[in-house]
């Protein structure tokens, strides 16, 4: 078979991405366990953490850029570099978002009482969703469930307005939660952002299966 | 790990090399054979004839008398029969090469003419002599002339300008045709712009070979009807005339020791004449082949 | 500006050797001032079809061409048509640089001569070597053997001598596989100025050259039967980065061939 050495080093580099994936998966999760059980130990250990994650990606990129410049990919070769090396910095920036929860948490500290919203807790289930979705659709090569990861991210843009709303009228009503609320926001950021790099992550799936580069655009409809 | 042991290797190698030094050896004891043997026969020629070189050998006519033998009537007779072979070989051999291998190339045609064409280089010389006899000198009318006698060699010699001519056309890198084609040529011009320039040398190697061929010819001259004893100098392509090998054949036949020291000088010219001529072909050819380089 | 339509167009163009056939069926445009790339593994035919285009298969006595080849809408294959006339609207430059074994100067004022060019021989030659980016090299030497010059300067003297009969195609069968990578990147920086003027088909075997170089490629390939037929033709930039056969991206990702 030819080229199947390059065909080999492709597989690796996908392989390490989903791996690179599941780290950031791991650390979304555990930052919002940290935060609903107001466990420092464990959010220090998401902050750590991070900086394997950010390893992870430039190792990732490194090898995209070697194998571009010595293997003189195209077409689907091409395309398949340049996903993963956007890809992989995708995920690094939703492993900082995670470690922005952690932070969060240690700053919050062990023993605030005020309760944390319970749109949070279903932000960040429904971001884990559709990361692993985009990530399966990856996997698969599968256009219609890199789609479906936008019908995901309306949900959680209006959970993110609600939560919002919610905190603002506590803010208004309960004065001397306004630094806690405050930082309830930040996490709901967080979240709301994470939830967006999975879509960004399934544009560049659809480029990479299609070849098309652009915002998503809903499929025609009728009515 | 080695595949074949190293003492093996060494009986090989000295075994190559002894044999190398002997093929070498042998090529050049064939030289020194070849060589010294021509070395020899041109110091006897010379030995034999040198004193027979003279003014008025040059210039006198053959006589009865040793003494008085001369050269001048075979010396004009055989530049004028080798002078009309030329031309008429060179130019009817050329455009049958240029048909052959331009115009009628891997035709079925063209392979039988070919073959039969390296076969006439094969026919005894005296055959053409008698084709001469009858063609020439009888039906057309020319008589035993130094016309005849021209185109008589012309036939013999035609082969061997065609199959040099030939070779040479064929050797005319393909590429350069295209090329010439590419930018609009006609067939008529890629061959007369491109291919005849590059033919060239290699159609004067055939000149030559064929000149050196039909000067030292006598069998077919003598069917035809050339002299062995020409008192004058042939004035017209019409008259007749007699040639070196002739001249010389006749003065070794007969008894007087006069003679072989004219028949020796006689070959010592015609020798002189024939290196004159190569030697003209050769520079001509270099003038051209140097121009491509 | 591709107002004026194609240049050149098959219709139905196949080839055969004797009863052999060597390409099918193939119909293509090929754009006007612009570069097209023919690609393809080897035997696919690609040289063959270039050589349709200015009747170089004429020269092989066992070639026979059917369908059309038009150019701007005359069928270069019709009945009353001259391909010496042809040659000189379509010109073409060869895989081994081939300069005449002459000087520069005569080499690139040979077409115009044997064309009957009545006007200044020297200017077609300044200009025509200009043209190529090979007059700044060779101005104080054009009566030097033309064979003196190195294998990148001998391709541009060949381009230089198909630009002097004023072409308007210029066909190029893999004119930089002979040469070295600097050689070959000069050829193609000349290629992409001409073509501002010219329309330019080349045959190539590297795929980064095709990429490189030209604005529309044709993929042709071989199947059993070993007869060559046009896979897909379309903008280099889509064939290259995600084109729609997939016998097209397999041999371009250099999965076969």
């Amino acid at each position: 078979m030819v080229r199947a050495d390059f065909d080999r080093n492709l597989e690796d580099l996908v392989s390490e991405l989903f791996g690179l994936g599941e780290m950031v998966e791991k650390a979304i999760v555990k930052s919002m366990d940290a935060l609903q059980r107001r466990d420092l130990a464990i959010a220090y250990e998401v902050v750590a953490e991070d900086d394997l994650i950010d390893e992870k990606r430039f190792e990732l990129e490194e090898k995209c850029i070697d194998l571009i410049a010595t293997q003189q990919p195209l077409a689907i070769d091409l395309r398949t570099l340049l996903a993963v090396l956007h890809i992989a910095v995708e995920l690094e920036r939703m492993g900082d978002y995670a470690e922005g929860i952690g932070k969060i948490c240690m700053i919050i500290g062990e023993d605030e009482p005020t309760e944390t919203p319970q749109q949070l807790d279903q932000m960040a289930r429904m971001g884990v969703a559709m990361l692993q979705r985009s990530l399966k659709s990856l996997m698969d090569r599968d256009i219609d469930l890199a789609n479906d990861v936008w019908d995901s991210d309306d949900e959680v843009d209006s959970l993110y307005d609600s939560v919002c709303h919610d905190i603002f009228v506590e803010m208004g009503e309960h004065p001397k939660t306004i630094e806690a609320a405050t930082h309830f926001l930040w996490v709901a950021h967080d979240l709301e952002r994470i939830a967006d790099r999975a879509t960004n992550i399934s544009e560049r799936v659809i480029f990479l299966v299609t070849g098309r580069i652009g915002r998503y655009k809903p499929p025609e409809s009728t009515g | 790990m080695a595949v074949i042991p190293q003492t093996e290797f060494q009986r090989r190698r000295a075994r190559r090399k002894w044999m190398g030094r002997a093929f070498h050896a042998m090529c050049l004891l064939s030289v020194c054979i070849a060589l010294g043997m021509l070395a020899v026969l041109l110091a006897y020629l010379l030995i034999q004839g040198i004193t027979g070189i003279s003014w008025s050998f040059l210039t006198g006519f053959a006589s009865r008398h040793p003494e008085q033998a001369g050269i001048k009537a075979a010396i004009l007779g055989s530049i004028y029969v080798v002078v009309v072979a030329g031309l008429v070989s060179f130019t009817l051999g050329v455009a049958t090469a240029v048909y052959l291998e331009e115009y009628a190339a891997r035709s079925k045609f063209a392979k039988i003419a070919k073959i039969n064409i390296a076969n006439l280089a094969g026919v005894p010389s005296i055959v053409y002599g008698i084709l001469g006899l009858q063609i020439f000198v009888h039906s057309l009318h020319l008589g035993k002339s130094v016309l005849a006698g021209g185109f008589t060699l012309a036939l013999l010699v035609l082969p061997i300008v065609i199959v040099a001519a030939g070779e040479a056309v064929r050797a005319v890198p393909p590429s350069f045709r295209e090329g010439s084609y590419a930018l609009g040529a006609t067939r008529w011009q890629v061959i007369w712009h491109i291919v005849f320039p590059l033919a060239f040398p290699g159609i004067l190697t055939g000149v030559i070979l064929a000149v050196s061929r039909a000067i030292g010819e006598t069998a077919p001259l003598i069917a035809m009807g050339a002299l062995t004893f020409v008192p004058f100098s042939p004035d017209s392509p019409l008259s007749r005339f007699t040639v070196l090998p002739i001249q010389i054949f006749n003065w070794t036949s007969r008894p007087q020791e006069g003679f072989q020291e004219a028949a020796a000088a006689g070959i010592i010219v015609l020798l002189v004449i024939l290196l004159m001529m190569n030697a003209g072909a050769v520079i001509l050819r270099n003038r051209f082949q140097n121009k491509w380089d | 500006m591709q107002d004026q339509g194609p240049i050149l167009q098959t219709r139905g163009l196949s080839v055969y050797y004797d009863t052999k056939k060597a390409v099918t069926d193939v119909d293509l445009d090929v754009a006007r001032n612009r570069i097209t790339a023919i690609i393809g593994p080897s035997g696919c035919g690609k040289s063959t079809l270039l050589r349709c285009f200015n009747r170089m298969n004429d020269l092989i006595p066992s070639a026979r061409v059917e369908g059309q080849v038009l150019f701007d809408g005359l069928d270069l294959y019709g009945h009353d048509v001259d391909p010496t006339e042809i040659r000189y609207e379509i010109g073409m430059v060869f895989q081994r640089p081939n300069p005449f074994p002459k000087s520069i100067f005569d080499n690139v004022a040979f077409g115009p001569r044997i064309n009957g060019f009545k006007g200044s021989i020297d200017e077609v030659v300044e200009k025509s070597l200009v043209r190529a980016a090979l007059w700044g090299e060779v101005k104080d030497r054009l009566k030097a053997s033309a064979l003196s010059l190195s294998g990148g300067q001998q391709q541009r003297l060949c381009i230089a001598r198909a630009l002097a009969v004023e072409p308007r195609v210029i066909l190029m069968d893999e004119p930089c596989s002979a040469l070295d990578p600097i050689a070959t990147l000069a050829i193609e920086e000349l290629m992409r100025e001409l073509s501002e003027d010219y329309s330019i088909i080349i045959v190539t075997h590297n795929m980064q050259q095709a990429a490189r170089v030209s604005h529309y490629t044709a993929f042709l390939m071989v199947e059993e039967a070993r007869v060559g037929f046009l896979v897909e033709f379309g903008e280099s930039r889509q064939i290259f980065t995600n084109p729609e056969d997939e016998r097209t991206e397999a041999y371009i990702t250099g999965r076969f061939g």
